[in-house]
């Protein structure tokens, strides 16, 4: 039994090991070792376009998983008391956003917002003031964030809910009777309590708006994310600056995780 | 401002977002699978069924995912059930925590990554080359459906050791001696207790897992290579390539029926199994 869990544990960690072992061949070929490098990590850092997609994939994703903590806590905190066929809609679409595949929601939310842009643009142009450059509404970057920030913010109200389900109704009710005003409640007693659930989430959100690639492949427009840069290298062939990018993200997703689980580990103070 | 009003208020924004990002454009795919194809692709409004009566184009699509999805779910059930054993209930409690964590971590890493990992090792130069220099030849995986397979139990195996795990580590272990010292040999305290004990685990396994493959786009993408294709590759083919938005729309929403309703049967049947056990062990 015990050989047998050993195994699947190599069966896990050795593709990724064998990924982050040929990140530092010196060589370009796959299956020969010749000696220790870091050039394949210096050329990628050195390449503009995996620069520029990193940079965007690091923007999509703090602004997504920032909305998506807010809006999503928001949310948690006015459904607790939200009962009756509105919740159920609710709790409905949760649901269904959270299991609907990737790749159906980047193409429904391409089509809707292609076909939406289209009627917006002649009338926004036709509305703007002479001589002005109407704006024009287009896919990119905010369609990508809009989009991340939809899938995000149901995992978001998932996870404070769960928190919020655990904490002692007694308190607020307390906090209430002793005369604080329900802001002064939200502040001083449920907020830091469902802190660790909202940071938690933060980062999980973050992991994954950063790691996607199905519904950026449709909804990013113009513009690349490091997944999807990573994809269309693939398909050009195996190159060892693949390797360096790949474990660079992979040990970037891992500290963020550990840090997530940390958080979501510890007890509330009590 | 009443307490229901401030309520409505938080809930607000995020149930808008919820409408124009979600609700909109799955409401538009159901509209536009009723359309036409327009003579340069996208969509020309109708009403016709016509797109579901021309899936049968897209059949082999179809029947992969039906094959491999189910097969990749089995599959990665079977390798995973013995290692939630091992660390829920051999496992010194020092450890389990741990171990299950290193277990779960590659979940949350890139998917895409870690399939290019296998694009490296199924390919010509890596396991091939090495089975070579032991005098087999000509052995091709890559771009095969057993890389496939390879590719869909590596990315969801700690998906379905998570919830095994969870059923496995909340048994009361008592029962286990009590089985033993009632004389029953390992196995059959195996089969008669721990095994109908777990199913709850497996159960959501299998159901996270299988929903997640019917869906699957990157893992065929990369190790199938055009040649073992799922749904997903096929409606990134109509959408991107051919534009046709409406027969794509039909697709897709055909996708969504087929899943919702295998997880609602499969429910069911779970419901049943587990309300048939409750009887017996009441008995």
């Amino acid at each position: 039994m015990r050989i047998y869990a050993v195994c699947v544990y190599l069966f896990l960690y050795t593709p990724i090991a064998i990924i982050a072992l040929f990140s530092f061949n010196a060589g370009r070929h796959a299956s020969q070792l010749q000696g220790f490098s870091v050039q394949w990590y210096a050329r990628a850092f050195k390449n503009p376009f995996v620069m520029d997609a990193l940079e965007t994939s690091l923007f999509v994703a703090f602004v997504s998983a920032t909305l998506a903590s807010i809006l999503g806590t928001l949310a948690a905190v006015g459904l607790q008391n939200i009962r009756g066929p509105a919740r159920a809609v609710f709790d409905g679409v949760i649901y269904i956003a959270i299991m609907i595949p990737g790749i159906v929601i980047g193409i429904a939310t391409l089509i809707a917002l292609v076909t939406v842009f289209d009627v917006l643009n002649p009338l926004l142009a036709s509305l703007w003031f002479e001589g002005g450059q109407p704006p024009r509404l287009s896919m990119g970057i905010g369609s990508l964030i809009a989009a991340h920030t939809m899938f995000t913010m149901a995992l978001v109200i998932v996870i404070v809910r769960a928190r919020l389900a655990g904490m002692e109704k007694v308190l607020t009710e307390a906090s209430a009777d002793l005369y604080a005003t329900p802001l002064g409640t939200f502040r001083q007693v449920t907020l830091p309590l469902i802190a660790p659930a909202i940071l938690a989430g933060f980062l999980l959100s973050f992991t994954f708006s950063f790691d996607d690639f199905i519904i950026a492949f449709f909804v990013a427009g113009s513009e690349t994310t490091l997944p999807i840069y990573v994809f269309s290298s693939i398909r050009r062939g195996v190159t060892p600056e693949i390797n360096a990018i790949g474990t660079m993200v992979m040990v970037a997703s891992l500290l963020l995780l550990i840090i997530a689980q940390l958080i979501l580990r510890r007890r509330p103070r009590s | 401002m009443t307490r229901s009003e401030r309520n409505w208020l938080l809930v607000a924004p995020a149930a808008a977002w919820f409408v124009v990002m979600l609700v909109l454009p799955l409401s538009v795919i159901f509209v536009f699978s009723f359309g036409e194809r327009g003579p340069a692709g996208g969509y020309v409004p109708a009403f016709t069924l016509e797109q579901y009566a021309n899936l049968p184009a897209r059949f082999t699509a179809f029947k992969n995912t039906m094959i491999l999805a189910p097969v990749g779910t089995i599959a990665a059930m079977l390798i995973a059930y013995p290692l939630a054993y091992q660390l829920a209930v051999r496992t010194d409690p020092k450890w389990k925590t741990i171990l299950l964590v290193l277990v779960i971590v590659p979940f949350w890493t890139s998917i895409l990554i870690r399939s290019y990992a296998w694009i490296f090792i199924l390919g010509g130069r890596g396991l091939p080359a090495l089975l070579e220099m032991v005098g087999i030849e000509g052995v091709r995986l890559i771009y095969t459906p057993f890389a496939v397979l390879i590719g869909i139990i590596y990315g969801y195996l700690p998906l379905m050791v998570f919830p095994i795990y969870v059923s496995l580590d909340r048994l009361d272990k008592r029962l286990l001696e009590a089985s033993a010292d009632l004389g029953a040999k390992p196995l059959r305290t195996f089969l008669t207790v721990t095994l109908p004990l777990s199913i709850p685990g497996v159960a959501t396994g299998c159901m996270l897992v299988f929903i997640l493959l019917m869906g699957e786009f990157l893992i065929p993408a990369l190790l199938g290579g055009g040649k073992v294709f799922f749904v997903g590759n096929a409606l990134v083919d109509l959408f991107l390539q051919s534009r046709n938005w409406a027969f794509g729309s039909a697709v897709a929403f055909t996708l969504i029926v087929i899943m919702l309703v295998t997880v609602t049967v499969y429910m069911r049947v779970i419901a049943r199994l587990q309300s048939g056990r409750d009887d017996v062990s009441i008995m």
